[in-house]
């Protein structure tokens, strides 16, 4: 899989706005690390890179993973993210993408199929009215984005674990790999242990309506104990693996873990 | 030796009285370093999601983007916990904190404070705090406590949730992990101007004396 740049222009949308043309020249791999006016300051007084930019990305890096390590460590399966009263639901509850609404996917609910892929035992395409059929619950939770907002919502569907005892999926793989319908092909993965959370969903409805196209029709995996970017929308397949596959933000430098 | 009077010895001993010990002056650049770069890198994801209506100039922010902010961030509050812990359980340990942070009585304050308004409060001896310090260094060290308690309960909300409790929800606690550094900003302005206003108080944390 090619490796994305880096530094990715455009992730801060309201940011890109504002700033617009002027800013965008200027995000390049070298200001990721010197952007700031003190670092600028000291790489001018000294002569010389006080911080080698490859070098400290090396380093980011580095301590990114040790942070999977940690917050893979004190992840514990059986707590649960709070839930909320109906009262409580967040409306209208924000569409967030790295594209606009008019460039969301529109899924035909009745030719698309779940590919299930991987270390599974029945890698059998699931049509969406055979999804309809596995038994649902509904939670209602807090989902966090990495930019910080939050806000609540109401999701009804299949808890992941359920299905990937049905389809028989081996349960000590590292990942369950997801790739979706989203522009530019979203994927991500999702380490095992948080598969098997109980909150985690296969999501196919919103506040009790089907899922609408902003929020990922047809089917959208919710996990309330990871940041929103980990919770991928207009699912396409999903793929059982030890191997980590990247994921679409990750590649670009999100904490892959980003557990909450 | 034997040939020293008693006032050549004290004249002697004096200028080597230790002001600040060698673990009060690593800790406190360690956490100026780290402060610095948690707060500029914390300005850039601040304005991923304002929470008020402004966002930080990108030249005072550290990151470049999000992902690149969060990285330092979540890198260097290694540097801050560890050290920020270090320096608690050296501080309580040493008794340095029960020494030279109390007593807090509201009548030294508002006696310190008119002195130190109108340029008449000394700094002859900078190993006795006096009342506006003690207030300052003490209150920054609960904001120091709650910046990291606050910045915990919105990194792990789920894990941490009985932190989160603590603050009331997961929207407060990131108001109360942005007002903190508000408080560390004042106090760093409030401090670094005190500290050039009495240069031998910035020596005596750099060479000690």
């Amino acid at each position: 899989m090619a490796k994305r740049p880096f530094l990715i222009p455009g992730v801060d949308k309201r940011l890109l706005v504002k700033d617009s043309l002027k800013v965008m020249p200027d995000l390049t791999r070298r200001r990721f690390i010197t952007a700031g006016a003190s670092f600028g300051a000291l790489t001018m007084l000294t002569g010389c890179d006080v911080i080698d930019s490859s070098s400290a990305e090396e380093m980011l890096k580095t301590v990114s993973k040790f942070n999977d390590a940690v917050q893979a460590f004190i992840f514990n399966p059986d707590a649960l993210a709070p839930t909320f009263a109906e009262s409580a639901i967040t409306k209208p509850f924000p569409f967030n993408a790295y594209y606009s609404l008019d460039e969301a996917p529109e899924v035909d609910g009745k030719a698309w199929k779940l590919e299930v892929r991987g270390l599974v035992d029945n890698k059998k395409s699931w049509t969406l009215d055979e999804l309809y059929q596995l038994p649902q619950v509904t939670q209602i939770t807090r989902h966090i984005c990495v930019e910080g907002w939050s806000a609540i919502g109401s999701w009804t569907g299949t808890p992941l674990r359920d299905f990937l005892k049905l389809v028989g999926a081996d349960m000590r793989a590292k990942y369950v790999w997801f790739q979706c319908a989203d522009k530019d092909g979203y994927n991500s993965p999702l380490d095992m242990r948080t598969a098997l959370h109980p909150q985690t969903q296969m999501t196919f409805k919103f506040a009790g309506e089907t899922l609408p196209r902003a929020y990922g029709f047809p089917m959208k995996i919710r996990v309330p104990t990871k940041l929103g970017f980990k919770n991928p929308k207009y699912v396409l397949s999903m793929e059982v693996t030890n191997d980590y596959k990247g994921g679409y933000w990750e590649d670009q430098g999100y904490n892959s873990f980003s557990g909450s | 030796m034997s040939t020293l009077t008693a006032s050549e010895a004290t004249a002697s001993a004096a200028p080597a009285k230790i002001i600040q010990p060698a673990w009060v002056r690593t800790m406190h650049w360690i956490n100026a370093v780290a402060m610095i770069l948690m707060i500029m890198s914390g300005w850039q994801i601040y304005n991923a999601s304002p929470l008020f209506d402004f966002s930080f100039s990108r030249d005072i922010t550290l990151g470049g983007w999000l992902g690149g902010a969060l990285l330092w961030h979540f890198a260097a509050m290694w540097l801050l916990m560890i050290n920020g812990l270090a320096y608690l359980v050296t501080g309580f340990a040493t008794g340095r904190f029960a020494r030279k942070l109390l007593p807090i009585t509201p009548a030294g304050v508002i006696s310190d404070i008119k002195a130190a308004l109108t340029f008449k409060l000394s700094h002859d001896d900078l190993t006795v705090y006096n009342y506006v310090q003690r207030t300052l260094y003490a209150g920054i060290i609960v904001v120091g406590v709650l910046v990291v308690l606050s910045g915990l309960s919105i990194w792990k909300p789920v894990q941490l949730h009985w932190l989160v409790t603590l603050f009331g929800d997961y929207p407060t606690a990131r108001y109360v992990h942005f007002f903190c550094m508000a408080a560390i900003c004042a106090f760093l302005v409030i401090h670094v101007a005190l500290a050039l206003l009495v240069p031998k108080s910035l020596r005596a944390m750099i060479i000690g004396r």
